[in-house]
């Protein structure tokens, strides 16, 4: 048991008192700014221009980040900020899905923006006081905690209480009993728990750039707290940086329709409409009321783009022993898993009462969110670990630590292999035993990054960093380290095989923020249904998805049920794989909740605003380059002989059906050598392509015509555009 | 036990004052989109009477914020000030007994008052009683389950 914490334990600092403003028509058209170093508190009003040219969720978070930054700043300085942006449809509890922030801050990671987007309630419950976005500036001295009181509308800033349990698990409990409390006591009263929500990181965060912000919502049926990760970019470890131990949101009173929407009895029926959609079909679809974004696990492994060891293999025998199956049995069932209020698709599945068997709490039982298949990927067949109770290890601490699972996961696949290439060995890792499989080993690697000590310390930097720090230092082979450390920007790819999908090379590293499939995902539609074969086809696959999926952050809403979940009759649809309906229905949820007018041109062209200006903001930082579009060849193609050998009849036909060349009595190096080039000339068109059908030049930069044509011609990212294309 | 109403669709003549009693009794007006019960017209001149039979609770469990529960003699009740109007109750009900009303915020069902076997006259309707089953149970089942796995903070 932990000490309990009241308010009367924390020092009061300061407080800013502020009325609270209702929302009209999804919009409270102002947002606050808090600098955690001078402890004001700002109102700031949104501009209709703000509104018509950015729509909300990202695009005040990129715009505001925008104005607080310059073209010098770094993650690390006290004007780069956190934007938490909610966008104009989250909050509603009735279409499944729509309870999403969208946080953006320069990363530590690659240098520029990212964006994530995470559940919990601490958006919502923000937005109802009456803000579109909340931007974290400054710099604390000591620990800080920011409690933002909806209820009796006021900022308050506390001193945090030395010794403070500072990992997530315990920190996030702690505070939400606190907050919902008084000064004498905490609370134990379900309705005052749930309304409050807590973002913080965890003391891995503390001491590497992949921290993530963990977003809680209390559970009334487990009596404890659940996290959400924003979890790529090391946005966590920009909060830490600013000594912001967590950030508190408190609101009470969540009613249907406290977004005002312009037409609620639609909202309902759209929001019903999809409701039982999911009750009917999601047994028969893909199971994420039981099984979660895990239902992809074996699906993976059979088309060959389960990451398996460091992304060299696609399957592998013992994949069964971590699927879908395995999953189920564990996570607790028939629990209304949802992340938000009215999300029934529910994916947000957990294991209750797991005990840990390594590390600061050895021997509790705990429960542990997830895993999502991308922790499982990553934590797992990556790192070749089929054992459950390893994955749902390191989840655990990732979490509770406040690191993101896929860069931890890519980052431990990459150290893994280079102690099987001889690079490392027990004396460049502080004595641990980096074997494919030893959980126990990435385990240990974890509480080091936590405790900011030995190997920990190094290996958190991340690929990018270690790649060549392993070249320089030790001696490693630096174009090998480049084809095997599995990053873009500096940003560790998230876990989908994409060796095999030209188009998905382009879903990956054709990206604003860096590999991350949330922005297109397109295997099955490239390589499995050969349904986008020119380069024609697949650059408006990579204009069309990108665009389209931009969307869910603009308006805070989560993207899953919007294609896991489908119509029945879906497949009769022409263009099935967009999800017509669904997307007529978002139009629908838009046009209600805003009673702004909408059509399908209209729902992209909103994101291709966002979109530029988010490459544009890139170019303010000095990045933004084709050549910064680029992915390692681990990514494209076979790097290594036994890599090459392992589908060896596959790469020997399209030698000779797509190269025209007989592999016949070739070498294997003189044959992935061959496979390179063409891979490499076939990724050069399609970024040819894909940057001409999105409006760009040759070198990635937005056309002034462009601009012009989607009415993002502002003068400052008319003269950026200018300045680029005269270096 | 559980207390219920119970229905007999091959007595009843269609003729609404069930709807009428009960829509009057609760929203204070003959709506029958506000009435606990419905009427539903066969194509065979016949009629289906619905409402909630207080037994399966896939409502209680699907609740994300436990606004639904059950009450000492066994009835689902809706604590209409907890309740943010989701509708996942309205789409997981197999029956189609939890209703809501378009622009009014939170939902509503039968909650075997018998209002309405008052006013019926043909003996179509009566407020019965019956065991608790295996479905009655499930949402306490998985609560149990949950507290047997035990997580400590």
């Amino acid at each position: 048991m932990n000490r309990e914490y009241t308010l009367k334990d924390m020092k009061l600092l300061s407080e800013k008192a502020f009325d609270i403003k209702a929302i009209r028509h999804g919009y409270a058209m102002r947002t606050m700014h808090i600098d955690a170093g001078s402890l004001e508190v700002t109102e700031k009003a949104v501009s209709q221009e703000m509104k018509e040219k950015l729509t909300g969720g990202k695009g005040f978070g990129l715009r505001l980040l925008w104005n607080a930054t310059k073209a010098e700043t770094r993650w690390d300085d006290p004007e780069n900020e956190i934007v938490i942006a909610m966008g104009p449809v989250c909050g509603n509890t009735n279409y499944p899905g729509s309870g999403k922030s969208l946080v953006v801050s320069l990363s530590p990671m690659t240098g520029i923006p990212i964006d994530s987007n995470v559940g919990g309630y601490f958006g919502p419950y923000l937005k109802f006081g009456g803000w579109d976005a909340l931007e974290l500036q400054g710099k604390a001295n000591k620990d800080l905690i920011i409690c933002i009181d909806n209820v009796l509308g006021k900022v308050c800033f506390y001193e945090a209480p030395d010794g403070i349990p500072r990992d997530t698990h315990i920190l996030s409990d702690i505070l939400t009993r606190a907050f919902a409390g008084n000064e004498e006591a905490p609370s134990a009263d379900p309705d005052k728990l749930q309304a409050i929500s807590v973002v913080s990181a965890g003391r891995g965060a503390e001491h590497s750039p992949m921290g993530v912000l963990n977003f809680s919502l209390y559970d009334r049926r487990r009596k404890g707290i659940r996290v959400k990760q924003a979890g790529r970019g090391g946005i966590g470890s920009v909060l830490r940086n600013k000594h912001i131990l967590a950030v508190v949101c408190r609101y009470e009173g969540v009613k249907q329709n406290k977004n005002d929407a312009a037409d609620p009895a639609a909202v309902q029926r759209l929001g019903l409409k999809l409701h039982r959609e999911i009750i009917q079909n999601d047994d028969m679809q893909c199971k994420m009321r039981r099984q979660g974004t895990a239902h992809l696990m074996e699906v993976m492994n059979d088309y060959d783009l389960l990451p398996t060891k460091n992304h060299k293999f696609g399957q592998d025998p013992r994949g069964n022993e971590i699927a879908s199956w395995v999953w189920e049995k564990l996570f607790s069932q028939n629990l209304p898993d949802g992340c938000w209020y009215g999300c029934t698709l529910a994916c947000a599945h957990a294991v209750d009462g797991f005990e840990l068997k390594t590390g600061p709490y050895k021997g509790q039982r705990v429960c542990v969110d997830g895993p999502e298949y991308e922790s499982a990927a990553g934590l797992g067949s990556n790192l070749y670990v089929f054992d459950p109770e390893g994955i749902l290890e390191l989840n655990f601490y990732c979490d509770t630590y406040g690191i993101d699972t896929i860069s931890f996961g890519t980052m431990c696949g990459f150290l893994m292999e280079c102690r099987e290439l001889g690079i490392l060995d027990k004396a460049r890792t502080d004595g641990i035993e980096l074997e494919w499989g030893n959980w126990q080993a990435a385990a240990q690697i974890l509480h080091d990054m936590a405790d900011g000590k030995r190997f920990g310390v190094l290996a958190g930097k991340g690929v990018r960093f270690l790649a060549e720090y392993f070249a320089k230092e030790y001696g490693a082979d630096p174009s090998l380290m480049k084809d095997i450390a599995m990053h873009g920007k500096g940003l560790e790819q998230s876990e989908y095989i994409s060796k095999e999908s030209l188009a998905q090379q382009g879903g990956y590293y054709l990206t604003n923020k860096g590999p991350q499939h949330d922005e297109a995902w397109l295997i099955f539609m490239d390589m499995v249904n050969n349904k986008i074969p020119s380069f024609e086809d697949k650059a408006e696959a990579l204009h069309y998805f990108p665009m389209f999926r931009t969307w869910f952050g603009l308006q805070g809403l989560c993207k899953l049920p919007w294609n896991d979940i489908e119509p029945a009759d879906n497949g009769k649809w022409p263009e099935s794989n967009k999800v017509p309906d669904h997307v007529f229905n978002y139009i629908d949820l838009y046009k209600a909740v805003t009673g702004e007018k909408l059509d399908w041109d209209g729902l992209i062209r909103q994101s291709e605003r966002v979109y530029n200006f988010q490459r544009l903001f890139n170019i303010r930082q000095g990045k933004g380059h084709r050549k910064d579009d680029y992915p390692p060849y681990r990514a494209m193609g076979p790097v290594l002989e036994d890599e090459y050998l392992a589908r060896e009849e596959r790469y020997d036909k399209q030698m000779l059906d797509k190269m025209g060349v007989d592999p016949k009595g070739k070498s294997v190096q003189e044959k992935i050598r061959i496979t390179r080039e063409y891979r490499f000339a076939q990724y050069e068109l399609l970024v040819d392509a894909v940057f001409k059908r999105r409006g760009w030049s040759k070198n990635g930069t937005p056309t002034p015509e462009h601009l012009k044509e989607i009415g993002m011609d502002m003068p400052e990212l008319l003269a950026l555009v200018k300045l680029r294309e005269q270096q | 036990m559980i207390k219920y109403l119970k229905l007999d669709d091959s007595k009843c003549i269609g003729c609404m004052a069930c709807v009428a009693a009960c829509s009057k009794a609760y929203a204070k007006e003959d709506n029958p989109g506000k009435a606990r019960i419905q009427v539903l017209r066969l194509g065979s001149g016949s009629f289906r009477l619905v409402a909630c039979d207080q037994e399966c609770r896939l409502c209680v469990a699907e609740c994300p914020v436990e606004a639904i529960s059950i009450n000492r003699q066994g009835v689902v009740m809706v604590d209409q000030k907890r309740c943010v109007g989701c509708l996942a109750c309205v789409a997981v009900c197999p029956s189609g007994s939890m209703r809501y009303y378009p622009l009014e915020s939170t939902v509503f069902k039968c909650v075997a008052c018998g209002i309405c076997t008052k006013v019926c006259p043909s003996d179509a309707l009566e407020i019965a009683e019956k065991e608790e089953s295996k479905a009655s149970r499930f949402p306490f089942e998985v609560l149990e389950a949950l507290k047997a796995k035990g997580t400590q903070q």
